[in-house]
Order: structure tokens, then C-alpha cells, then sequence
């Protein structure tokens, strides 16, 4: 058991590590665990840029243990929302955290001048970076693994120009493929003068019961490779939801104006599969293989020269630089995510804000001078991938706004009704009905996979339920959510991780839980990030829902707005919030 | 998929009658990098949660962008480890089996150096690690990556 949190202080260059076992004990570890670091170590109100304001990574007590065990939770103030930030990433971080013998990472201060740390085990050095700040997120990862020991172990975390230059959806890449992505901690990164983070340990984890562990862990693995519950993300992966919600009438398209795309099937996940895809490869540790990489040929002269470029593709991207700008070949779309890639910019926020601003500029709401002669139009690309670099050069007050997010820059230039973002968060790519909506109103980081609200929609399709009834599952949801992202698993695993298999694994280690004890943990581990969220100033009665959301047909067909405040009431009411 | 039944540690082999088995690397171009073999060496053989402690390994060159490498014991015919071992520890059975006797192992690293593939390795404790041909990994492989053949 590590229960050791190591603290970082950018500005004096101190580190040290501190035993919590109290800590563990009570809140598990992941998400749990960072809520409460995160509510003691940002000072209410706290600019989210400046030093003082903390970041901190989690992992759980099965992290490295058990098949698709495998994220980490990155916690912070949001400089998008201002807000509760909080996200995911896959790939060797947790492995990597684990061996090096650190459950939770805090860090604070600001370096003088740029900056990566790197951790192997104990040993902490913060070392200048000022060679790699300006270099993007692909190129600093080669460079890092030349430098640094740990090959084969090591995990690598890092900025581009995105989050050097504090644009608010900034993400942090995450070894190759992976990311923090929402929420802008790579512009806290960039605050804070951290270029990136290289991870590496030694330590390896002794089992008290070995023979009760394998026992468990057979188990688990035969249901996370045998069941079907596995196979869309090993198949197709998630861009499998294209084609899906095109024909349930819930794919956004062209920024919420329709939800069918009559060019779906161009930027599918069976054409991706079948024309671009080459590899699929694991995080550590999970024997699935989501994660699609797609081999991208351009031509650059007419004698067989070509540049190949691997990208990797999941249904968000897709939906947000794909359809919802009007996308309509899978080359175009994966362009798009690859300089979402090369800027390290979230994929989803930007894709959201292009949106907005097509919309506006067709209603002349912005003009060509601001864009600085850049075309916002549905499906050009090349004008898209120019918008995106001036987005982190920020060369005029306009791409100064966009690189805020898009409640920002319709506050400034109108178009709030389809400004799509909820609780400040650009929304994701379900138009599926008012539990979508709902959930990432209420969701603690408004995100998609806070409740799953998209998936409560879609049952609701093929059978009745009440908006009582989704009320309810969103709590649920976002309850027992709170107790697997303290674990902290795979999302895609989250149907084998079934309560007894939680409680297995968790006792085939030596911590004991009851479903009683977990339900309860996962209900307060939720209050006390809403506790977090309303100290910061976020009010669910003041949150706004943009109009467009009740002019669009969705899956469940025009949602009235009386239902989702109905549903907002009954929420309130049922959290005891009333 | 493959079938994921759990491989049981079978170091008895070499008393059996039948002829002696091998890992194998049957489709390297299928591994998709997970990890779950090494998972399943250190855990099955030494009851740990541990990359250092497994005797195969899967190196990703600049990346999981990179093909990975998965390097494992070849079962050498005249195995360069065992003549390396300066303390008996790695001995050559009449079946051809090398075994590894972890007390007798000092931890002088000459197996490291003598096996070119990279197949042995020293763990924390400066103990060598050496495959013993088990087919835990095997069966723990998702993509049928590995095989245990046997050996004439
Ligand atoms: S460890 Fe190396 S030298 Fe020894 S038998 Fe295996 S492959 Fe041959
Ligand atoms: S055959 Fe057995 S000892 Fe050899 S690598 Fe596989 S699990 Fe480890
Ligand atoms: S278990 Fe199979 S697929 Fe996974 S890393 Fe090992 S050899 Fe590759």
C-alpha cells in the first residue's frame, strides 16, 4: 500500500513526500483523494493561473493491479470555468506513479523560467527547459526520452504552444495518443512555467494474499477480454457512436444545427477502420486496445512523395472537428486532430469554439477584418487549421477571445444562444435528448462522462422513462462514478468493475469495503466537489442552457425547455438542494 | 481472443517425460502493447505486481507510436548463460531445460552480459531473472502474440 503524497514547490525547488494514511483510509485514493487535496490546497478564489494555485494527479489503491486499472485523475481550479477542473488520462502515467511510489502528486509554486520535472522514485530535480518551450508536445516527448533514464516504465507528460501561451482549453499530452484534456490544465502548466513531467520508478508492489489476488485477477480478465461488454471499444472503438448516433438523429452537426450529417459515413469508425486505421495499441496494464491509430498519406508532390503522419481517433474529435464543422472526408477530420495534437489544444473545446465562430461569421457577427482575412466556413479545413494556430498565436483581440472559450467570446461578440457550452465547459458531441443536457449541467466537471446522461437519452429511446426516473439515474451515476474514478479505472471497463468485483479486487489487496461503505463514499465524494464547485462561485440555478439545444431535433425529438428545468427542480430536490 | 485461462506454473517440467517446451513469439506484429504478459510473469512467478521481476519484455522504441519489441529466453541449445554463471546458478538439464537456482545467484550480472537478446535481467534485489518457460504469459496474452511449442 503507497498512501505517500509527493508535494513540489515550483518556486523554492523544494519537494518532499508526506504519509497520508488518514487520507487514503477515509476517501480511497483517485478522485477522491485529489478533492480533498485540491479543497486544501487552493485558497478559496484562487486566480487559477497563478502560483499558489495547485495541481494535483491521483492514482487508486488497484491502480497497476488490476486489467484497465489504468488512469489517472489530474485535478485544479479550471481557467476555462473557473471552476472545478478535473480530468483523465490513460497511457503509463498510473504505471509509472506506481513504481515510483507516489499515489498523489501536488504542485505548486512557478518556476523562474521554463522548466520539466523529473521524478524517479524519491528523487525529484526540477531542470531547465528553456530549449524545449516553444517545441511542440510530439517532438519535446522524443527529446525527453533521449534525455531521461527509465526506458520501457517511464511515463512523459508535456505542453505544447497551446498551454505555454495559456490559451483556456489547453490540454497536456499524455505519452503518445493520451491527454488531460479538458478544463485548460495545460494553460496551468503553462502558468506555472512547467513545460513537462517525466515519471519513473523502481518499486514494485508485494501482495499480501497472492494466491486470493490471482484468484480475483483471472476473474477480471477473462470478463474484460471474454465478455462482449469489451468488444465495440477493441472493434471499431468509440468512433463506432458515428454512424450509431447519425441515425438516431444525435449527432451534432454543424454546430447543433442538425443532428444527422448527410456525410457520416465518410468520417465513420468502419471507414476509418477500414481505409486509415494501421495499429491499435493499451495503455499499460489493460489488454483492450482502444486506442486507434490512423495513418494519414498526404501527397506533397505528384511523384509518389508522401508525408504519413499517425493519428490517433476517438468519437469526440470526430464529432467536434468532424461533423460539427461540417467535415466531409476522414482526411480533413484527421488533419484537424492532428494539429489539435501539434498545438496541444482539447480537441473538444476547440472544435466547439470553430463552430461558434463559423456560425457567427455567416450571420456577420464577426467580420473578416478580426479573422484577419481567415475564412470561417464549414468544411475548409485549411482555414480551420490557420483559425487554430492564430488561436495560440492570439495575434488580435479576436483569437484572444477564442482562445478563452467560447462563453467568453460570445459574451463579447453575441451568439450566446449557440454558444455551446454548459456550466462554461464546451459540450460533447450527444444531442441524444434533455438527460445530455441535464447531466453536463449538473456533471461535476460538466462532462459527458460525469453521468452519462447521452446513454440514459438513448434507453429512454427504446423505452419510456419518466424525467423522474433520469433524474434518478443521473444521481446514481454520478455517485457510483465518484467510487471508480477513486479506483481509478478505465471508463470502458466501468460494466465488468461491477460492485462485488470492486469489493473482490479491493479485498484481494487487503482493503476492506462494504456496498454499503462504497455507495455512501461515492455520495459524499461527490458533495464535497460540489462543495469545491460552489465555493469557487459555480450556482446550478444561474446556469444557462443555450437555446439551440430546444430548436434542434434530437434523438428523443424536440426537447422542451419545461422538461429539463422540471428535471433540473427534481434534482435539486432529490440532492436535498432545494 | 484468446483463450485466457490462467497458465499454471509448471517448473516440474523437467521431470516429465515429455519433450521440453519453449516460449515462443508466434506474431509480434499483433502485440498491441499492453503489458498483461509481464504483468502475468511477475505475478504468477513471484507473487508481485512487477515489471522488474518478469522475465519477458516488451520494449516500445520512441513510444507506443513504435513497433514494440518483445524479447524473451530463446531456450538456447548451448546456452551462453549458463557457461557465464560463474556460481552454478543457471545449470543446463539433461532435456536441455536451463534452470535457475535464485539462492545461488549472486547477483554479478555475467548472465546479463552473455545473453545478447537481452533475455536476463537483474531485479531489485540483484537476483537474475530468467524465464522458465511456463506459458503463464501466454495465457494472458490477448492477441495470441506468444505460444509455448516444444522443443525437439
Ligand atoms: S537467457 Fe539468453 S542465453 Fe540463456 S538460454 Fe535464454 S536466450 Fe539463451
Ligand atoms: S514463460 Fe513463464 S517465466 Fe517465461 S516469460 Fe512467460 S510467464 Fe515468465
Ligand atoms: S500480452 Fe501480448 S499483446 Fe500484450 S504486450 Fe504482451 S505480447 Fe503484447
Amino acid at each position: 500500500m503507497l498512501r505517500r503524497v509527493l508535494y513540489i514547490d515550483l518556486t523554492s525547488g523544494e519537494s518532499w513526500v508526506e504519509e497520508k494514511h488518514d487520507l487514503f483510509e477515509e476517501w480511497l485514493g483517485g478522485t477522491g483523494v485529489a478533492t480533498q487535496l485540491l479543497l486544501k490546497e487552493a485558497p478559496p478564489g484562487v486566480d487559477p493561473m497563478s502560483p499558489d494555485a495547485p495541481i494535483i494527479f491521483s492514482i487508486g489503491p488497484l491502480s497497476t493491479m488490476f486489467p484497465a486499472m489504468t488512469k489517472t485523475v489530474a485535478q485544479f481550479k479550471s481557467p476555462l470555468t473557473g471552476e472545478l477542473g478535473e480530468c483523465y488520462a490513460g497511457g503509463r502515467l498510473a504505471m509509472a506513479m506506481r513504481f515510483a511510489g507516489h499515489e498523489s502528486i501536488v504542485i505548486k509554486g512557478r518556476a523562474e523560467r521554463p522548466c520539466y520535472i523529473s521524478i524517479e522514485n524519491d528523487r525529484v530535480k526540477i531542470r531547465d527547459a528553456t530549449s524545449i518551450w516553444g517545441i511542440g508536445a510530439a517532438r519535446v516527448g522524443v527529446i525527453l526520452r533521449d534525455v531521461e533514464k527509465g526506458v520501457g516504465r517511464r511515463s512523459i507528460i508535456r505542453i505544447g504552444p497551446a498551454g505555454e501561451r495559456l490559451v483556456r482549453y489547453a490540454s497536456v499530452i499524455v505519452d503518445t495518443y493520451r491527454h488531460f484534456g479538458r478544463l485548460g490544465l495545460g494553460a496551468v502548466f503553462g502558468s506555472k512555467n512547467l513545460k513537462a513531467i517525466v515519471i519513473s520508478g523502481t518499486e514494485d508492489v508485494a501482495i499480501p494474499d497472492s494466491k486470493r489476488y490471482r484468484e480475483v485477477y483471472n476473474r477480471i480478465y477473462r470478463m474484460v477480454v471474454q465478455t462482449d461488454a469489451m468488444e465495440k471499444y477493441h472493434d471499431l472503438g468509440t468512433p463506432i457512436n458515428v454512424n450509431v448516433l447519425n441515425q438516431l438523429k444525435g449527432l451534432p452537426t454543424r454546430n447543433f444545427q442538425s443532428t444527422s450529417f448527410a456525410e457520416a459515413e465518410n468520417i465513420s469508425g468502419e471507414r476509418l477502420a477500414e481505409e486509415f486505421l494501421f495499429r491499435r495499441v493499451s495503455c499499460a496494464h489493460c489488454p483492450i486496445g482502444c486506442i486507434h491509430i490512423a495513418m494519414l498519406k498526404t501527397a506533397f508532390t505528384p511523384h509518389h512523395e508522401f508525408e504519413v503522419r499517425r493519428v490517433s481517433y476517438d468519437y469526440e474529435p470526430i464529432y467536434s472537428l468532424g461533423s460539427n464543422l461540417g467535415v466531409t472526408t476522414a482526411e480533413g477530420v484527421l488533419e484537424l486532430i492532428d494539429t489539435c495534437e501539434r498545438l496541444g489544444l482539447d480537441a473538444m473545446s476547440t472544435g466547439v469554439v470553430l463552430s461558434w465562430a463559423t456560425e457567427a461569421y455567416e450571420k456577420d457577427l464577426i467580420t473578416p477584418q478580426e479573422t484577419l482575412g481567415v475564412p470561417f466556413q464549414w468544411n475548409n479545413v485549411k482555414g480551420y487549421i490557420k483559425a487554430m494556430e492564430n488561436i495560440v498565436a492570439a495575434p488580435n483581440e479576436f483569437y484572444a477571445a477564442l482562445a478563452r472559450g467560447v462563453e467568453f467570446a460570445a459574451s463579447r461578440y453575441g451568439g450566446m444562444d449557440f454558444a455551446m457550452a454548459l456550466g462554461g465547459n464546451e459540450v460533447s458531441g450527444y444531442h441524444t435528448g434533455p438527460a445530455s443536457i441535464v447531466g453536463q449541467l449538473v456533471g461535476v466537471r460538466h462532462s459527458h462522462l460525469d453521468n452519462a446522461g447521452y446513454s440514459i437519452d438513448q434507453t429512454a429511446a427504446k423505452k419510456q422513462l419518466d424525467p423522474s426516473s433520469m433524474v434518478d439515474q443521473i444521481i446514481r451515476e454520478d455517485d457510483s462514478r465518484s467510487v471508480f474514478n477513486s479506483l481509478v479505472g478505465c471508463l470502458f471497463a466501468r460494466g465488468v468493475y461491477t460492485d462485488e468485483n470492486i469489493i473482490d479486487a479491493l479485498g484481494s489487496i487487503g482493503i476492506t469495503k462494504s456496498r454499503e461503505e462504497l455507495s455512501e463514499l461515492g455520495r459524499r465524494i461527490f458533495l464535497e466537489k460540489y462543495r469545491f464547485k460552489t465555493r469557487e462561485g459555480f450556482d446550478l440555478s444561474k446556469a444557462r442552457i443555450p437555446r439551440r439545444f430546444f430548436e434542434t431535433v434530437s434523438t428523443l425529438g424536440r426537447i422542451d425547455p419545461e422538461t429539463v428545468e422540471r428535471m433540473i427542480a427534481l434534482y435539486k430536490e432529490r440532492r436535498g438542494w432545494a | 481472443m484468446a483463450g485466457a485461462v490462467a497458465g499454471k506454473p509448471n517448473v516440474e517440467v523437467a521431470k516429465k517425460p515429455r519433450k521440453r517446451r519453449r516460449l515462443k513469439v508466434a506474431h509480434p506484429e499483433r502485440c498491441i502493447g499492453c503489458l498483461s504478459c509481464m504483468f502475468a510473469c511477475s505475478r504468477i512467478n513471484t507473487g508481485r505486481a512487477s515489471l522488474e521481476r518478469s522475465a519477458i519484455r516488451i520494449k516500445t522504441q520512441g513510444g507506443i507510436e513504435g513497433d514494440p519489441i518483445i524479447v524473451v529466453c530463446h531456450a538456447c541449445e548451448d546456452p551462453a548463460c549458463v557457461r557465464a554463471c560463474p556460481k552454478g546458478a543457471l545449470s543446463r538439464k539433461e532435456d536441455g531445460s536451463v534452470v535457475f537456482e535464485k539462492d545461488l545467484c549472486d547477483g554479478c550480472g555475467k548472465c546479463v552480459d552473455a545473453c545478447l537478446i537481452g533475455a536476463i535481467s537483474l531485479d531489485s534485489e540483484g537476483k537474475a531473472v530468467k524465464c522458465k518457460h511456463c506459458g503463464a504469459c501466454v495465457a494472458f496474452c490477448p492477441h495470441d502474440v506468444l505460444k509455448l511449442i516444444e522443443v525437439d
